[in-house]
């Protein structure tokens, strides 16, 4: 079976588990799974996201979450606005961190390697103490959503209503866009740029248009994972657009596997449960959490992904 | 008409002056040769020509379009083509998608997102007849990070003519060579030299007398000869240059 067709194979069967999870959880009398997860699906969206500029582009950002911090602010002041209807949301979700990132992704852009690192961990700094600022809205403290995004009026894309298949399409959408765009002539050139930038160069890419095309996407994308965590909490909080979150996002592509789209996935829910079934057993979890990462990135080197495709290297596309 | 002009070029690290004044112009189906000792500036005027650095002074035209002030895309684009003296290719990628992808930059928009660039037919065809042109057919379905040094050299000279080049920058392609793989080639470029124009720097003499229309001997960054390879073998500057290496 060629590896493309594994891959397929892969992502079939996790979307399938995750389409008839929530009823199996139901009769299990597990039902309050189903909230971890859809906080690992919002998770695997962002570092999704994250991996086309992380995995494809070789650009290792530590400011993504900044733009799952203005997606969620974009839901909570839209609301706080008079609009609730949750696809205008998006819009402006996309239109504000597509903006944002259009602006910052030109300036980091001028550098690569541990300076494109700080850069853009100065600029999620920068988007946090912004939203700590928003006294109206909250600031360091956060905001509760008294109401709530609706779907023209339904209740649909709420908790009470169907949001965790909201979630689960988002994520099937969020998969299938990147997998598409990594396979065509933009991803190849992206990746191209991540193996010699010079070399892409010489052969005639602007590799700046290329990696800050893929910067703006992946923001964007974020976005909208961001939108959805405010809607599933029905709360937003600076929080999500601490560093702390960016390098969270950063421990799924290595746990998952650099470049892997199915890893990613895999990771992200490996992070939720493991944190929550380590954080129920004992108070201090993370001095298990912490050793069991190492473990894995020394043992595992290509991730959870490895565990899906045996002999398939980390640079799978 | 001189596909290549370079007028009065110029260059210098603080008080290391790499290029003074090189002017040299190479004319359509010639190959022109560019000779010197180790530290005499040539890597540093591909690398002027080739927008890697920028020069302080003076003009680069290719076919008639001043590029001078190019980012090395679009220099490429305006079709300039190069090889490094350091094979530089894309590891984790086939040798077959090293040059599909060089085809891809002069093949229309690459802000595509959709669609598999793998099965670009048009792109997969020119990149197969490209390997089998610089004799590695049968090594295209394996990762150029398997290659042999010497099958690298070939590929990087795949990967340049791949954006069908009005000019070849060949950065010694020989190096690290033995005597058959050079040899091969040697027999690869003389091949291309009538098709396209071509700057060679190069050590390897035999290739150079066999290749080159003209030469220009660069020390310390300035020129010191020019003309046929038989008048540069007996100018008694360029043989000051090399200082008793054998020149025949």
């Amino acid at each position: 079976m060629s590896a493309r067709n594994a891959e397929l194979l892969t992502a079939g069967v996790i979307f399938v588990l995750l389409l008839i999870a929530p009823p199996l959880l139901e009769a299990l009398g597990l039902g309050y799974m189903t909230g971890l997860l859809m906080k690992a699906m919002l998770l695997a969206i962002a570092a999704l996201s994250l991996d086309l500029i992380v995995g494809q582009g070789g650009m290792i950002s530590l400011g993504h979450s900044a733009f799952v911090g203005l997606g969620a602010y974009s839901l909570a002041i839209g609301l706080e606005s008079g609009i609730d209807n949750i696809l205008a949301l998006m819009v402006i979700a996309l239109v504000v961190s597509g903006l944002f990132a259009l602006v910052t992704g030109a300036l980091a852009l001028r550098t690569s390697g541990i300076y494109f690192l700080m850069i853009t961990l100065a600029f999620g700094q920068m988007a946090y103490f912004t939203l700590t600022s928003l006294a109206g809205y909250g600031g360091d403290d956060g905001l509760t959503l008294w109401s709530l995004a609706t779907l023209f009026g339904s209740k649909v894309v709420q908790n009470s209503g169907q949001l965790y298949f909201v979630i689960l399409g988002v994520l099937l959408a969020t998969w299938w866009l990147l997998h598409r765009i990594t396979h065509a002539r933009f991803g190849r050139v992206l990746r191209g740029a991540r193996d010699n930038a010079e070399r892409a160069e010489v052969m005639g890419f602007s590799v700046f248009r290329y990696r800050l095309t893929a910067y703006v996407i992946a923001g964007m994308i974020a976005s909208i994972a961001g939108l959805l965590t405010a809607q599933q909490n029905e709360f937003v909080s600076p929080s999500l657009a601490t560093w702390q979150h960016s390098g969270d996002l950063l421990v799924i592509l290595v746990i998952g596997g650099i470049g892997s789209r199915n890893g990613t996935i895999l990771g992200a829910f490996f992070i939720v449960i493991v944190q929550e079934l380590l954080g129920a057993i004992l108070p201090e979890w993370r001095l298990i959490y912490g050793p069991l990462l190492v473990l894995v990135v020394l043992f595992a080197k290509g991730g959870l992904n490895t565990l899906l495709t045996p002999g398939q290297g980390r640079r799978a596309a | 008409m001189s596909v290549l002009d370079i007028q009065n070029l110029s260059k210098s690290f603080g008080a290391v002056r790499v290029s003074q004044n090189v002017s040299l112009s190479v004319e359509a189906k010639k190959c022109h040769a560019l000779i010197g000792p180790n530290g005499a500036g040539k890597t540093t005027l591909i690398h002027q020509i080739s927008g890697v650095l920028t020069p302080d002074a003076g003009r680069i035209r290719l076919d008639g379009q001043d590029i001078t002030a190019f980012p090395m895309w679009r220099r490429a684009q305006a079709g300039l083509g190069r090889t490094f003296q350091i094979s530089s290719t894309l590891a984790s990628f086939s040798v077959l998608e090293n040059v599909a992808l060089a085809a891809q930059a002069k093949a229309g928009s690459s802000m595509r997102f959709f669609g598999r660039a793998a099965a670009e037919t048009g792109l997969n065809r020119k990149a197969s007849d490209i390997l089998a042109r610089v004799g590695l057919a049968d090594r295209a379905g394996i990762l150029a990070a398997d290659l042999s040094h010497g099958e690298r050299r070939l590929l990087e000279l795949g990967i340049a003519l791949a954006g069908g080049p009005k000019f070849l920058l060949l950065d010694e392609p020989m190096a690290g060579l033995g005597r058959v793989e050079s040899e091969r080639l040697t027999d690869i470029l003389a091949d291309l030299r009538r098709e396209i124009p071509m700057l060679l720097v190069e050590h390897d003499m035999d290739a150079i007398f066999r290749l080159a229309d003209a030469v220009t001997v660069l020390v310390d960054g300035v020129v010191v000869a020019r003309g046929t390879p038989d008048e540069v073998r007996n100018d008694p500057a360029a043989r000051a240059a090399y200082l008793g290496e054998d020149f025949e």
